[in-house]
């Protein structure tokens, strides 16, 4: 077996089902996460929520989606069609990519590769063109002018999520996520993670989560009750599915990034319990929780607010404090609890 | 044929094949959309040359944000490319001249280059050894420590360019209305509105 296992064969197999594993893993949290999604907005209305299909209604997204397999493909006039239908291929291949470098557990990655964060970053910044290509290509007015609102949002606050990221490379010293995570450890379980020193960004970097995953309060691409939703008017049936899908994975993928870059990733919270995956999934879902309370109690912002604040607020107070943490990290203030690259490299 | 080879032929062909359909598409957005495909296949390139903190770079700085703004402003403009294109049978054998002369010009300078003293050497000094040092860190070195002064210097020039770019776009136009964000954000009730008790029967 072991044998085999080396082979060329072998080695394309394994990668193959190691794969399929995560797709798997990924996908059927998926199912459940929207299911949550639904409950929590449920409860916080005082409504029951999904609760029909299946025990709990907790199989109401399989129905969904089988509603969805089953409808009617519509493809407006003179829409380019090639085009039409890469949209929500690409939106969804590149958000289930990005899970190739996420770690769950010490060695539990894909690919483990040495620029992994850099790598999410350049996925999450390709997902602009299923938003703009969708857009383009249904040849109507509505969702052109949505989806070229949604791809100015979705750009403008990548760049405070760069920065924000680089605070963290800074302090590590490394762009492997296993390499962060390490970097974690420490004696005071989770008060050595990196959200106390780099508290304020915390915060930034879930609402600028929030604005690029187009989650509410920053939903302008759906916008459903003033704008007539945005890039992906003129989907139906799976294509559609793929877009919805592609927005939950990466909500979720974003949710994985915030527990890696600053709670810790699978460390566990408490010196003396065992780290593992658990505390992986348990942070992952916590984060996700938070972000289905943000859709249910925050209304919708106004779109130039929206600019103003990813621009004039967000952007500044980034790079400001990239400049801090550099400082920080290279005189090593406080025992060095911002300079942990002697770790990773 | 080893996976590596596989993937360089399989990205160099799609570099070569999506650069001639930048150019041959008749709808400009699908240019823009094959260069992209150009940029990613040759990130790929970089990838298997073991350069991945470049191919990430150039992932997220050409495709991330510079194809999405020439991608913005090709969709808005209203172009027909096949109306640019009836003359071009006869500008052809101009352009071609003009081709050639520029072509020319280029191999004389480049017959007449003349390296300075130790360039070469100089350029492969500082590539350390990929297994010991990995390159985004080698990199890192050249630029911050090595050049920092030249790596500051390109920096400033940038800064002065987009301060350049600003100041001549920059109209202060007075008749436009303009929000005041801070104003919005603290106006309060008791000042903005005025509840009357309108009597029955009577107006104010």
């Amino acid at each position: 077996m072991a044998d085999f296992l080396d082979t060329g064969l072998g080695t394309a197999l394994l990668i193959a089902a190691q794969g399929l594993l995560l797709i798997g893993f990924v996908m059927i949290s998926l199912l459940f996460l929207v299911y949550g999604d639904r409950k929590v907005w449920a409860a916080v209305q005082m409504r029951r929520g999904p609760n029909v299909v299946g025990p709990w209604g907790l199989l109401q997204t399989v129905a969904d989606a089988l509603k969805y397999v089953f409808k009617e493909i519509v493809v407006p006039a003179g829409a380019d069609r090639a085009v039409f239908f890469l949209a929500p291929m690409l939106s969804f291949v590149l958000a289930v990519t990005a899970w190739a470098v996420i770690p769950f557990n010490e060695g539990w990655v894909l690919a483990d590769i040495n620029v992994a964060i850099l790598f999410v970053f350049a996925v999450a910044s390709l997902e602009v063109y299923g938003v703009i290509m969708g857009g383009w290509a249904s040849n109507s007015k509505y969702p052109f002018l949505g989806s070229l609102r949604s791809a100015a949002q979705m750009v403008s606050y990548e760049v405070s999520l760069g920065l924000i990221i680089i605070g963290i490379i800074i302090s590590t010293g490394a762009m492997n996520f296993s390499a962060i995570v390490a970097a974690q450890d420490g004696a005071y379980g989770l008060f050595s993670w990196y959200w106390l020193p780099h508290l304020p960004m915390v915060v930034l970097f879930f609402i600028s989560a929030l604005a690029e995953t187009n989650r509410p309060p920053f939903d302008l691409p759906e916008a459903e009750s003033e704008l007539v939703a945005g890039y992906q008017v003129e989907y139906s049936s799976v294509p559609y599915l793929l877009f919805m899908a592609g927005e939950y994975l990466a909500i979720f993928l974003m949710c994985a990034l915030i527990s890696l870059m600053f709670f810790g990733g699978w460390l566990s919270p408490i010196p003396g319990l065992p780290d593992g995956a658990f505390w992986m999934v348990a942070k992952m879902a916590f984060f996700f929780f938070l972000f289905a309370m943000v859709k249910a109690i925050t209304p919708r912002y106004r779109y130039d607010q929206l600019m103003r604040i990813g621009w004039k607020v967000f952007l500044p107070l980034s790079l400001a404090w990239v400049v801090i943490v550099a400082f920080l990290a290279r005189y090593e203030v406080l025992g060095g609890v911002w300079a942990r690259s002697t770790i990773g490299g | 044929m080893g996976v590596a080879d596989f993937a360089f032929y399989a990205f160099a062909i799609t570099v070569l094949a999506s650069a001639i359909l930048v150019v041959f598409s008749r709808n400009p957005v699908h240019s823009v959309l094959w260069l992209i495909l150009a940029f990613l296949s040759s990130a790929g390139l970089f990838v298997l040359l073991g350069a991945e903190f470049v191919a990430m770079l150039l992932i997220i700085v050409y495709v991330g944000a510079v194809a999405v703004l020439f991608l913005f402003v090709v969709m808005m403009l209203d172009i027909d490319f096949t109306q640019l294109k009836v003359g071009m049978a006869r500008n052809l054998p101009l352009g071609g001249l003009i081709g050639v002369v520029l072509l020319m010009q280029l191999g004389l300078l480049f017959g007449a280059w003349q390296e300075a003293e130790g360039a070469m050497g100089l350029r492969q000094a500082p590539t350390p050894d990929p297994d010991e040092v990995h390159n985004t860190r080698a990199l890192g070195q050249l630029l911050y420590d090595d050049y920092a002064f030249l790596f500051q210097a390109a920096g400033l020039i940038l800064l002065v360019a987009m301060i350049g770019a600003i100041v001549l776009t920059l109209r202060h136009r007075t008749s436009v209305k303009r929000q005041d964000v801070l104003s919005q954000m603290y106006r309060d009730p008791a000042q903005s509105m005025e509840l009357k008790d309108v009597k029955p029967g009577k107006g104010l």
